[in-house]
């Protein structure tokens, strides 16, 4: 039977980059179906009716949502080029640090996006304490997972695309490669990477949409 | 060589159960270690820097950590009996996803239906029993959520019967009158030893939280 195999994106939506890195690496022929998250498809809606997020992934008409989930799911439906290690303690390793990227090191820089001011320099501490930590589990390796791209590596790399973004918009750094050098080697490194290089959407257009964001989010928090 | 495992947990955890509900379905001998919230432990501080809580697993020295992950370890490393996730990657994909559900959802809501009041409160109820419909929506007439057998989603969400007592006495509702599925399911998996032997009394649950 030939494989049908669809994926719920947005242009921006850098969760959803995670899988087309998986299926890219993979050589997964894909189609891609953009979304509007203003205006939700009912194919959208239907195929994860719980969170109407995206990404979905959309295989021989089974959908999987959460982009995670997914990752897992794309490894052990296709079994070239393993982004996991074999080891089931490597394995927990990347689990765990793959959920404090999206549970704290990924809202605690939102935190830091959505403030301004004196509130913005304190959140901007637990951010860097965050990036610390990965600077730690990089020391002595080019990637997260190793010598070559892994789970872990697609799990962060919206920090690769994300951080300049969000520092230009801020006019505020967060990343100082000084204090982190391997976390700023590996961001470039994969930002740089065969197929990851291709998928970055334009850089000019997240300015504007980020921009348009955090004008938004400080004027709702701003005292009245 | 023979297998050193270690288990740091609080009696009362709902996500230290799980854990030792999986180590029971395996069959695995382990030494309990009971820290103290109050107090953590150099052991705990050591083994879990990151985050400071338990669960925390020690398998021959080394510690893994977060509940859900501990379980999949422990379905990866002791493979030959009782398998806690599906072997199809589709059917694997749906239990991952309810589980983060359940740890997305359930833990944040139940607490405020019990650590809030009025308004806050309110509203608490009134998500706790729309996460909970949206949980017997999908267990549907299915006796497990992994369907025949007992696994990944039911492991997730049964340890929190153990503190149904609690929801209920400062919710002042009654959670069989709601979702009486749920209620049917929780009791079909207390069937289980695993389960039976893992879960303490409600009771005593709520007991310890008054006197904390």
């Amino acid at each position: 039977m030939a494989e049908e195999v669809k994926l719920f994106r947005t242009w921006s939506s850098p969760v959803a980059l995670r899988v087309i890195w998986a299926l890219e690496l993979k050589g997964i022929p894909y189609e891609v179906i953009l979304e509007d998250l203003s205006n939700k498809s009912s194919l959208l809606l239907q195929y994860n009716p719980i969170h109407k997020k995206v990404p979905v992934l959309v295989h021989n008409g089974k959908s999987i949502a959460e982009s995670l989930v997914i990752l897992e799911y794309v490894e052990e439906t296709w079994k070239q080029t393993p982004l996991l290690p074999e080891d089931p303690y490597e394995r927990a390793m990347e689990r765990f640090w793959a959920k404090f990227g999206d549970d704290k090191v990924l809202p605690s820089l939102w935190n830091v996006f959505n403030k301004q001011g004196k509130d913005q320099e304190e959140a901007i501490v637990p951010a860097q304490e965050n990036l610390t930590y990965l600077e730690e589990l990089l020391r002595g390796k080019i990637f997260f997972s190793g010598e070559r791209i892994g789970f872990l590596d697609l799990a962060f790399g919206w920090l690769a695309n994300m951080v300049s973004v969000f520092e230009e918009v801020m006019g505020a750094t967060v990343l100082d490669n000084q204090k982190l050098p391997s976390l700023s080697a590996w961001m470039k490194n994969f930002m740089d990477a065969p197929i990851i290089k291709e998928s970055w959407p334009p850089r000019d257009k997240l300015i504007t949409k980020y921009q348009a964001l955090r004008e938004a989010r400080i004027e709702k928090e701003a005292p009245k | 060589m023979v297998d050193e495992v270690v288990l740091l947990d609080l009696w009362a955890s709902m996500f230290g159960m799980r854990v030792r509900i999986a180590l029971a379905e395996k069959g695995v001998k382990y030494e309990y270690m009971e820290d103290d919230w109050r107090n953590k432990s150099d052991l705990l501080l050591k083994m879990n820097p990151l985050h400071k809580k338990v669960p925390v697993l020690i398998h021959n020295g080394k510690p893994v950590c977060e509940s859900l992950i501990i379980v999949q370890y422990i379905d990866e490393v002791w493979k030959d009996k009782s398998p806690l996730l599906p072997s199809d990657p589709y059917q694997r994909a749906q239990a991952r996803f309810w589980a983060d559900f359940v740890d997305n959802k359930v833990y944040g809501v139940s607490r405020r239906v019990w650590a809030t009041k009025g308004e806050e409160q309110e509203a608490a109820k009134q998500e706790f029993f729309e996460i909970f419909k949206i949980l017997e929506g999908e267990l549907g007439d299915k006796p497990y959520f992994g369907g025949e057998t007992f696994g990944f989603v039911d492991i997730a969400l049964v340890t929190f019967y153990s503190w149904f007592y609690v929801y209920e006495t400062f919710g002042k509702f009654s959670i069989e009158a709601e979702c009486p599925t749920i209620i049917a399911w929780a009791k079909r998996c207390m069937q289980k030893e695993s389960v039976a032997k893992t879960l303490p009394d409600q009771k005593k649950v709520l007991e310890s939280l008054l006197s904390s």
